[in-house]
Formats: C-alpha cells, sequence, structure tokens
C-alpha cells in the first residue's frame, strides 16, 4: 500500500514539477506569476487528443503505434511552444516596464481568454482520450505499475536532467542565469534579452505540452477547465521549492505529488485537492521563500 | 582619428535637465577622464552611451556609425562596454561564468549545437573557457575561477568586472570609479591596469573622484556641472581652469 501510493504520488509529482518549472523560469527572470501557465498545460492535453485523433483517422496509429505517439508529443510541445511565445509577445511584452500588478492581471486575462476559447471550439463538456496503451501494466509482489505511470516518471526525470544540462551547461543556459540575476547587466555583456525571455517562455511552455499530454493519457479524461486546477497546484509546488529556484521547482513538485496521494490514502480522499493548498498556506507562513528559495534584498 | 563622436546630446528626466547640449570627441587609443560634482551628469552620459538611457536630444557617433537609437546588446557588440560605480556581477555564478557569459556576443554556433553538443560546439566551448582564463589573468585574479562571485574580496570583484568587460572584446571601455573605496596601493595597481588596457589598444573614458588617478593617467579631460560641458582640455588647463574651480569649491566671495 505504502510503495503503491508512494509510486503513484511520483507519478503525478513529475507532472506537477514539470510545470512548475514553467512557473519557476519565468518568476526567475521577469517576477511575473504566468498565470496563464496551466492554460498551456490544458492546451498540450487537447492538441494530443486531435493530433492522435488525426494520426488514427490517416491510419498511422495502427501502422506504428510509437510512432504516432511520438509525433503527437513532438507536434503537440511546438504548437504549445509557440503558444507560449505568442503570448508573451502580446500580452507580457507591452507591459515589460509598466507596474508589476499590470502584467499579472493580463496574465489573468489570457488564462480567462483560453479557456473559453477552448470551451467553445471544443465543447463544455469531458472529451475522452484515445484508449491507445489501454491500462496495461504489471505486478510485482501486488504492487501495481501501468506503462504509462512508467513513461511518466521517466520522461519526467528525463526532461528535467535535460533542463538541468541546458540550465548549468549550455551557452543559453548561461544567458538565462544571467538575465536572472541583472537585466541591464546582461544587456551590456551583448545578451539579448528579448530572445532570453522568448527562450524561457518556450522552454517552459513545451514542458508543460508534455505535462498536459501525459496527463489526459493517464486519467483519460480532459476538458478546458483541468489548467486551472493544475496550474494553481504546480505554482504551490513552485512556491513550496522556492519560486526562482529550478532545483526548488522539480523537488516541490514530487514533493506534492507524495504528499498529496499519501495523504488521499492514509487521511482522506475526500479533501485531496486540499491538501496543496493546506501545504501552501503553511509554506507561507512558516518559510515564505520556500525550501530552497534565498531571500534577497531589495534592489535600491 | 576619433573613435566617439558625441554631438550636443541632451537628456531631461522630467523637468530635470541632466545633461544639456554635451559634445565631445574621443581619439582611438586615449585615455579622457569626465570629472564634476555629485550629480553632475555623468552617470547618466555612461548611460547614453551604451543605450541604457535613450537621449532627449542629440546624437552620438561611434566610429562613423550612429548608436544613438539602439540597444545595448547591439552597442555592445560594436564594441562598447562599461563597469559600474556600484558593482554589478553576476552573484550567483562564478567567476569564471562570468566571463564566459560575456563572451556571448563574440561567439557563433547557435542554440541547435549548444543543444546537440557538436564538436563545433565543444571546441568553441574549449575556446571561450581558455579565453576566458586568459582575461582573468589579464585582470590578476586568476586565482579565483572557480569561485562564486559573490564570495569574492571588494577589490577582486571590481577586477573581475574589468575582466568582463575585456571579454566583450571592446575598442572603447568605459569605466565609472574604478578606484572608488580602494585604498592608496590598490588604487595604484589599478591605475597600472587601466594603464595595461591602453597598451592593449583600448581607447577608455573614465568617470573619477580621486583627482590623482584622474590627472596621473588622463590625456583628455572633460568637466560637467549641473549637466552642462564648462571645460574641456589637458589635465595642466583643467588644473588652472577658474570654472572648474568654481564648481568644485564654490565662489569666492
Amino acid at each position: 500500500m505504502f510503495i503503491q501510493q508512494l509510486i503513484n504520488g511520483i507519478t503525478v509529482g513529475g507532472v506537477y514539477a514539470l510545470i512548475a518549472l514553467g512557473y519557476t523560469m519565468v518568476y526567475g527572470i521577469l517576477e511575473l506569476i504566468n498565470f496563464a501557465h496551466g492554460e498551456i498545460y490544458m492546451l498540450g492535453a487537447y492538441l494530443g487528443i486531435i493530433i492522435l485523433g488525426f494520426f488514427t483517422a490517416v491510419g498511422l496509429t495502427s501502422y506504428s503505434l510509437p510512432l504516432a505517439l511520438i509525433l503527437t508529443f513532438v507536434l503537440s510541445t511546438i504548437f504549445c511552444a509557440s503558444y507560449g511565445f505568442t503570448i508573451e509577445k502580446v500580452a507580457y511584452k507591452p507591459l515589460r516596464n509598466a507596474p508589476r500588478l499590470s502584467p499579472l492581471i493580463s496574465a489573468i486575462g489570457v488564462s480567462i481568454f483560453l479557456q473559453n476559447y477552448v470551451m467553445l471550439t471544443q465543447g463544455a463538456t469531458d472529451k475522452v482520450f484515445p484508449h491507445v496503451l489501454e491500462n496495461e501494466g504489471f505486478e510485482i509482489n501486488g504492487i501495481r505499475v501501468t506503462y504509462i505511470q512508467l513513461f511518466i516518471i521517466a520522461a519526467s526525470a528525463v526532461l528535467m536532467i535535460f533542463l538541468h544540462i541546458f540550465i548549468t551547461r549550455t551557452r543559453m543556459g548561461k544567458a538565462m542565469r544571467a538575465v536572472a540575476q541583472d537585466k541591464v547587466m546582461a544587456s551590456l555583456v551583448g545578451i539579448n534579452i528579448d530572445t532570453v525571455i522568448s527562450m524561457t517562455f518556450v522552454i517552459g511552455s513545451g514542458l508543460a505540452a508534455v505535462a498536459g499530454l501525459m496527463v489526459a493519457m493517464y486519467y483519460g479524461l480532459v476538458n478546458y477547465s483541468i489548467g486551472y486546477i493544475a496550474g494553481i497546484k504546480a505554482f504551490t509546488a513552485a512556491v513550496l521549492g522556492g519560486i526562482g529556484s529550478i532545483p526548488g521547482a522539480m523537488f516541490g513538485g514530487i514533493l506534492l505529488g507524495l504528499v498529496e496521494s499519501l495523504s488521499a490514502a492514509y487521511i482522506s480522499s475526500e479533501y485531496k485537492d486540499a491538501y496543496a493548498f493546506i501545504i501552501l498556506i503553511i509554506v507561507l507562513l512558516i518559510k515564505p521563500t520556500g525550501l530552497f528559495g534565498k531571500s534577497h534584498e531589495e534592489k535600491v | 582619428m576619433y573613435l566617439l563622436e558625441v554631438r550636443d546630446i541632451t537628456k531631461h528626466f522630467g523637468g530635470i535637465r541632466a545633461l544639456e547640449e554635451v559634445r565631445f570627441r574621443v581619439k582611438e587609443g586615449s585615455i579622457m577622464s569626465i570629472i564634476g560634482p555629485n550629480g553632475a551628469g555623468k552617470t547618466t552620459l555612461f548611460n547614453c552611451l551604451t543605450g541604457i538611457t535613450k537621449t532627449t536630444k542629440g546624437n552620438i557617433f561611434f566610429l562613423d556609425t550612429e548608436i544613438t537609437a539602439l540597444k545595448p546588446h547591439n552597442i555592445v557588440r560594436l564594441g562598447i562596454a562599461r563597469t559600474f560605480q556600484n558593482i554589478r556581477l553576476f552573484k550567483e555564478m562564478s567567476v569564471i561564468e562570468n566571463v564566459m557569459v560575456s563572451q556571448h556576443c563574440r561567439t557563433g554556433s547557435g542554440l541547435v549545437a549548444s543543444v546537440l553538443r557538436n564538436n563545433v560546439f565543444k571546441q568553441e566551448e574549449k575556446t571561450i573557457r581558455e579565453k576566458a582564463l586568459e582575461y582573468l589573468e589579464l585582470s590578476g585574479i586568476e586565482d579565483f575561477a572557480e569561485v562564486t562571485a559573490a564570495n569574492l574580496s571588494y577589490g577582486s570583484q571590481k577586477r573581475l568586472e574589468i575582466a568582463r568587460v575585456i571579454a566583450t572584446e571592446p575598442r572603447l571601455i568605459l569605466l565609472d570609479e574604478p578606484t572608488a573605496g580602494m585604498n592608496p596601493q590598490e588604487t595604484l595597481e589599478m591605475m597600472g591596469l587601466i594603464k595595461n588596457l591602453q597598451g592593449l589598444g583600448k581607447t577608455i573614458i573614465l568617470i573619477e573622484h580621486d583627482m590623482k588617478v584622474v590627472m596621473g593617467i588622463s590625456e583628455n579631460i572633460v568637466v560637467l556641472d549641473h549637466g552642462v560641458k564648462i571645460a574641456e582640455g589637458t589635465p595642466e588647463d583643467i588644473r588652472k581652469n577658474p570654472l572648474v574651480i568654481e564648481a568644485y569649491l564654490g565662489k569666492e566671495h
């Protein structure tokens, strides 16, 4: 029972972590809570259904399922990355020098717009994700692991390792860290800030798209409002780990997933969604900077 | 040959006139100082030259290219780099990373290569690292390459700022109070470093309050007061100029 819940928790936690990364990266660079980020995750799930549906119709799924799935992931990620890119250009960039509340309100506006856009075009009812993998899996000592769970855990881990290497080793990663620490100075050593900000949105949105698709495969159901609750939980994960900190978001996401699934099993599953917010409140009261966050002085 | 030409630039912040029709030219390979009492507009001038602040009026030419409206990262690419009065390092990065990231504007292979980590990219990374070490050596802080920037001593942080400036491969270097807060020994070393930069063919403009430094190394001095250029000339001329004495000490009654 305990190990079973641990596996369930890590599965969900991996997804939270992927979404939380998008929040934390954007916050690190723009000090903006991108409330539209959850909607990108939702779009990722919908795009998955649409693209996979198309592949089924043209017969690619029956020809080669892995190929169809890989293509679905790639295309959905590309679409969502371009959504993220466009949202930044349209809704945040014009407000870069505005008071901090303005882009925040703009973000909420984008979120509401995207939810309604999907509701109008795709309908308000739940959509079923094509049962491509069914619920196949294996059992060891009474612990059941489905292939989808295994896939989610592996994919999350691989993506996070890639991101870590990208941020610490590559030139663009260094530029991102430089911009996060001091935008003006970064521009004065020749870094194009606009490119770095766009890149941040593209990467964050890509990760959210993968998360959305995996959840759609895991639960099998999607509707236009799933981005809201997932977004808020991932935001909690980011705050828990220390917003702005990339390892913090990874750790916070997994921790949140574990707490949720363990408390649902051992305390009560009726309050499953409430645990995340109890944690949020506790973190904000006791350590507002989060587990990995640093308190930083105001710039004078 | 003139490297930089500032033509009547004016900068107003609301009702405050930070710069009023300031004009001067800088010869390639020379060291020039900008002096003036606090609030004279010296740092604003640097901000205009590097594109952080847009001028209200006037034009700036760098090697016959007008840079007045360019963005900071493009101006760096053309070859103007600067330091700040209050040190601005990427504090959470290591010393060598600070220098490596500053070579960003001079390196070729793009994002795709850096993700694929192919041979061209690896070779380039290696070159960047070697060059960074060279720049650190030039500034005398090569021993601290892997230290986090925030943990450096004050003097070393100032040196790191200069290493980072050199890393952008500039032709013109703007130094905002390079010796502020330094003891006489450190000041002397800094003057030596600035002279070395000149020896490498760099042109230097400095804002400085320490008159020993100003008189000791500059070939030309521009004096600003309340945003207006009140004098320009060699250290000898400036020392004797009654307007300058008045700006610093007030009128005799």
